[in-house]
């Protein structure tokens, strides 16, 4: 399994080397920095020099490599490397340079739990942080009683969860948050829609609460009512290791008893009657070589009650453009020339509204042409109270052995962020 | 290092004062700068007894740090590491369990042989311990201990303690006791052993599904490995474990649902009901395409095996090619397994959106991917009938638009459609020859010219444009010279009376002045037979060559059913045998060194010996880089000619006609083995010469005399210096 855990920076540097097994060296890390770091040409996230395989992650300039020189598991070992950013998130906020550099004695006792002899153990985040502080702890101070229930939790079958949690008010609160995936062609046809749904809990319950959750899923519905006429149907759902699986797939109840805090309940995916919230019309005319005239439609396709906000649309321009003028009813727009594209930002708009951006983009001609993609216009938003699959909560129960009452707010959140997108050419290089 | 370190012996014996402090804090601060430098490679070795002397404490984190040094440094310093040993036993009788865990984790991690006997009494009590926490650290601790040393093992009778550990009532522990007695199933198998040190039997599956529903997300993993290793009785057997380890789908951790599935192809096979069998397969689907939400590394490896599973299974995924459309940010990686993907789910149905998004990639900014998207708009062409002029449309659109390398592989995916469609598009030919002067490469000139010569007594003006390849014969590729000659023939056997001279004089430039054999071969073969018998040369050039089809799977029926047992792993993500890449055929580095050290007596002997085995086997290692490099470029692709790597070697060798156009273009002799079908390939580089199915084939005299492909040779050649050169 893996052999070997490395952090670099972005000059190839090594932050963190941790070898868990002796089939390495550590001069290992030059390799990777010589055939990684400093390639400018790299086309693979795994490359295998001989018999030792490199998989590596980027996140802000770091890079997360984990070093093999077996037959390993490549999908366990790329989500070991996302995992490991999750924790480090967790713990110290954001994952860079900096924060390793800071950090690195807990990252050593990190890494040095969560792996043991190249095997992943343990790597939830709320266990791990009874044990694992950024305060040093005495084991004096701890008695053993205390280490032996951490270590019970560690290991169990709700590793979890801890049995004596305790909450004045129980309380629960669930977010949906759905992600819009659009391809839409300038003719306005759907390439591809989809929906990936988050399901965010936070749970403040007390004791070891046993929780049912309901959604107008269109196959529970189907079986149990007649005329389910708004449920949804979800092409996938995938669970947080509380939820049981079991017996999900034998009669698609969603039941779990709930890590302590946040976390991520499940995950699903629609395609089918994805709602769009922003509809784009472009009208991109390229004028000759010299300028380019931009029409960009935006309108709002939901109930008048409900608003768009943080919308931010990006407009690419040729690479040669020397200067854009652009004219906007709401929002501010402004030409961005380091990333050519022109940026057009509207804190909010309401439901049923519908904006125009005219843009005239001045090129300047250049003698040798580059090509340009022609990308295609990226769209950025989120608009609560609104869900793209039309997904709805429908129960939470909460049981547990004293009965307590328990309170629940459920939040939905539809929202885009690159991946929403319009292409603004019926034919690229049609001239 | 980019820092200008202070004078060594002055830092280090800054620190060991420190080490020294009568302060706590400051002891403590002394470590973390030892472990600082240790990270930084410098060396710090030399401080072993001052951090040793800060062991006992109560301080968890402070131990846990010189712990991490005693890892690093014990090998180095075996005797101080004796001092140790005293501490570590007492640790394990902590009434802390996480002190005992930690113990006997870092005590497996010290590989020392002197402190080993130390380790076996503490590790047996560990292992009966009655915190679940200890009994699983314990359990790998057995691996660790088998790696260093398996006499050991065996003799304390760990073995038959981890065997029992299986019923365990934790989750935690099973797992990790399978994934223990798993690891030393491999490491013996490695050494040679012939006796299962870990059979899976009935027994056990029942208890691994017991514990499946119950455990962590890596320890599902392990526990799926094992259930793939067990074969089941018979096919009520293999549905129960199928029926179980299906709602392992809906985990969110991807490796557990690739697992999963990997288990269900597995025991697929021992099941004889139908609809079971498809119910199965369309539970697989939804979590597959879900994958494609995943980091892009993870959805790159999910990619790969969807191609795998493809092709053992082409209905898996009927419905659902728009999810594979590539987004305009993706990563190019993951954009080639899309496009490879995206064809082989195209069907009559979903060709026309499948068009317009190849199109569009076509018209990218990143010319390789824009060439694989051109390549893919032929592949479509070959595969689906209905949508061939559709595809040749879109292709003549792309042409017109006149960037050099569009226009070239538009050209070689052309001649792959005339392949296949023979005499249907001939109308594109005017629009082809049109483009000749902006052809550079010769794969796009070779295509060209063989559709020239294929169509020679269509095209009125053929002489000339043979013509001008013939005036610049000496200075064309040898694949464009193997082309233009047989073209001319080609041109010559259909209108004798125009060509005479032409042939004449190519015949006479190829045996003449050429210094590739192959092309002298060639022209003598042609020469032989147009004076000997015009009749049997045209039955041999013109033959009727059977047409191409798209293969269904890129790896031998044998092969794709062994990588399928091993998906996610990265034979599967490679498309190749565990052995190619993975040094168990080779000699490791370790043995190396023990048996270095067996063999000469002399230190200095050792060494030299020691270095020169290092550096033969970088050299080996990056011979093998060399075979991964075309692979990880340029993933098998459907008609690329992808071929089977069986060996290194031949891996090596086949790399490099892979890239080579010569495979596509050798259809003198109307030949089997041609370009776009690339079932199994020949390992024999002659393979792409091969009289294949010709009546009239006179064989014998000409075979021996062609030599191996002269270009495969010095790309690998070259391939190689390069790479010897960084080290």
């Amino acid at each position: 399994m893996i052999s070997a855990f490395f952090i670099f920076n972005q000059k190839g540097e090594v932050l963190i080397s941790r070898l868990y097994r002796t089939d390495l060296k550590r001069s290992i890390a030059d390799v990777f920095r010589i055939q990684v770091v400093s390639n400018s040409d790299v086309r693979s996230p795994i490359i295998t020099l001989g018999s030792t395989s490199f998989f590596h992650v980027r996140i802000n300039n770091l890079y997360i490599v984990a070093v093999t020189k077996c037959n390993a598991n490549a999908a366990l070992v790329f989500e070991f490397c996302y995992r490991f950013i999750s924790i480090a998130k967790s713990y110290f906020g954001k994952v860079d340079e900096e924060a390793v550099k800071n950090n690195f004695v807990l990252i050593y006792e990190l890494i040095d739990e969560i792996i043991d002899f190249g095997y992943p153990q343990n790597s939830e985040t709320d266990t791990l942080k009874t044990y694992i502080t950024t305060e040093s702890i005495v084991s004096a101070n701890i008695a053993a009683e205390e280490s032996s229930k951490i270590t019970t939790q560690a290991t169990g079958s709700t590793n979890w969860r801890r049995g004596d949690v305790k909450y004045k008010k129980n309380e629960a609160f669930v977010d949906v948050v759905e992600t819009v995936n659009l391809s839409m062609s300038a003719k306005g046809t759907v390439l591809r829609a989809d929906v990936d749904g988050h399901i965010l809990m936070r749970a403040y319950l007390s004791g070891t609460p046993e929780c049912k959750f309901g959604l107008n899923d269109k196959l529970v519905i189907d079986k149990n009512e007649r005329g389910g006429g708004d449920a949804v149907e979800l092409d996938d759902c995938r669970f947080h290791q509380c939820v049981r699986l079991d017996e999900f797939d034998s009669t698609r109840t969603i039941s779990f008893v709930p890590p302590d805090g946040e976390f991520e309940l499940m995950r699903y995916r629609s395609t089918s009657n994805v709602k769009l919230p922003l509809r784009v019309i472009p009208t991109v005319n390229e004028i000759g070589t010299s300028a380019v005239s931009y029409a960009i439609t935006v309108k709002t396709n939901f109930n008048n009650k409900l608003s768009a906000t943080n919308v931010v649309v990006r407009i690419p321009t040729p690479l040669n453009t020397t200067n854009v003028d652009c004219k906007v009813p709401i929002g501010k727009a402004k030409y961005v020339p380091a990333e050519n594209v022109v940026v057009w930002k509207i804190p909010r708009i309401q439901g049923g509204q519908e904006v125009t951006f005219q843009g005239h983009a001045s090129l300047t001609s250049t003698t040798n042409r580059q090509v340009w993609a022609r990308p295609p216009i990226d769209v950025d938003f989120q608009v609560l109270m609104f869900t793209s699959s039309g997904l709805i909560v429908r129960f939470l129960k909460v049981f547990e052995k004293s009965n307590y009452h328990s309170v629940k707010w459920v939040r939905y959140l539809t929202k885009a962020s690159g991946s929403y997108q319009i292409r603004p050419y019926e034919n690229r290089r049609s001239t | 290092m980019s820092m200008r370190a202070p004078p060594r012996k002055g830092e280090n014996f800054e620190l060991a004062a420190d080490l020294n402090s009568e302060y706590k804090e400051k002891r403590k601060d002394a470590i973390k700068r030892v472990i600082a430098n240790m990270t930084v490679q410098k060396d710090v070795s030399g401080l072993f007894p001052d951090v040793l002397k800060n062991m006992q404490t109560d301080d968890l984190e402070q131990k846990k740090l010189v712990y991490l040094y005693l890892m690093n440094y014990a090998k180095t310093q075996p005797e101080l590491v004796i001092l140790a040993v005293n501490t570590f036993v007492k640790d394990t009788d902590d009434p802390n369990p996480l002190v005992r865990a930690l113990a006997i984790r870092t005590m497996g991690c010290l590989r020392a042989e002197k402190i080993i006997d130390y380790l076996c009494d503490p590790l047996q009590k560990c292992l009966k311990d009655d915190n679940p926490y200890v009994r699983k650290t314990a359990a790998l601790c057995v691996a660790k201990l088998y790696d260093l040393k398996p006499e050991l093992v065996i003799e304390n009778g760990f073995l038959e303690q981890l065997r029992d550990m299986i019923a365990d009532s934790n989750p935690m522990v099973v797992a990790n006791t399978v994934e223990a007695l798993s690891d030393i199933h491999i490491a013996a198998v490695a050494s040679g052993a012939t006796k299962d040190t870990f059979v899976v039997t009935t027994d056990i599956v029942n208890k691994l599904l017991v514990a499946l529903n119950e455990c962590s997300e890596w320890g599902r993993v392990a526990i799926l490995n094992a259930l793939s290793r067990y074969t089941a009785e018979d096919a009520g057997e293999s549905e129960h474990i199928c029926e179980r380890v299906v709602p392992q789908f809906q985990h969110a951790n991807a490796s557990v649902v690739l697992t999963a599935i990997k288990v269900i192809m597995i025991h697929m096979r021992g099941i004889n009901s139908e609809s079971l069998t498809k119910t199965l397969i369309r539970k697989m689907a939804p979590p597959l395409v879900t994958l494609l939400s995943n980091p892009p590394e993870v959805q790159w490896v999910a990619l790969r095996n969807i191609n795998l599973l493809l092709q053992k299974r082409p209905d898996i995924l009927t419905n659902e090619m728009r999810v594979f459309f590539c987004k305009y940010n993706d990563p190019l990686y993951v954009k080639v397994e899309k496009l490879d993907i995206m064809v082989r789910l195209a069907t009559e149905h979903n060709v026309d959106p499948l068009l317009s998004e190849l199109k569009e990639y076509a018209q990218e900014v990143d010319v390789d991917f824009v060439r694989r998207s051109i390549k893919a708009i032929g592949q479509t062409a070959i595969k689906i009938d209905e949508a061939a002029e559709r595809c040749v449309n879109v292709l003549l659109e792309l042409i017109g638009t006149r960037v050099s390398y569009v226009v070239q592989e538009a050209v070689v995916v052309m001649k792959d459609i005339f392949r296949k469609y023979p005499s249907t598009y001939e109308g594109v030919i005017p629009t082809l020859c049109a483009n000749l002067d902006e052809l550079d490469e010769p794969e796009a000139k070779a295509s060209l010219i063989w559709i020239i010569g294929e169509y020679a007594k269509k095209i009125d003006n053929a002489d000339e444009l043979l013509g001008i390849f013939v005036d610049t014969f000496t200075e064309e590729s040898y694949p464009v010279q193997l082309q233009t000659l047989t073209a001319v023939v080609k041109l010559y056997l259909q209108k004798p009376e125009s060509s005479q001279g032409l042939v004449q004089k190519v015949l006479n430039t190829a045996t003449k002045d050429c210094d590739s054999p192959d092309v002298r071969d060639r022209a003598y073969i042609y020469w032989r037979l147009l004076s000997t018998d015009p009749g049997a040369a045209k039955a041999v050039v013109l033959a009727v060559r059977p047409p191409i089809t798209l293969p269904r799977t890129t790896v031998s029926p044998a092969l794709l059913e062994e990588l399928l047992g091993e998906i996610p792993l990265l034979a599967s993500v490679y498309h190749k045998p565990a052995e190619t890449f993975v040094g168990r055929g080779r000699i490791g580095a370790d043995s190396m060194q023990r048996k270095g050290t067996d063999l000469a007596d002399d230190r200095l002997a050792t060494q030299k010996a020691l270095q020169t085995v290092a550096a033969g086997q970088q050299a080996e290692n990056l011979l093998d880089f060399d075979d991964d490099v075309p692979n990880d470029g340029q993933p098998s692709g459907l008609a690329a000619t992808t071929v089977l790597a069986s060996t290194p070697a031949a891996a090596n060798l086949l790399a490099g006609t892979s890239s080579n156009p010569l495979d596509d273009l050798v259809s003198i002799f109307g030949s089997a083995s041609l370009g776009a079908t690339s079932s199994p390939a020949p390992a024999n580089p002659m393979g792409g010469f091969g009289f294949g199915t010709s009546p009239l084939a006179p064989a014998p005299a000409v075979t021996p005399v062609l030599s191996p492909q002269p270009p495969a040779q010095p790309q690998a050649q070259s391939g190689q210096d390069d790479l010897l050169g960084l080290f």
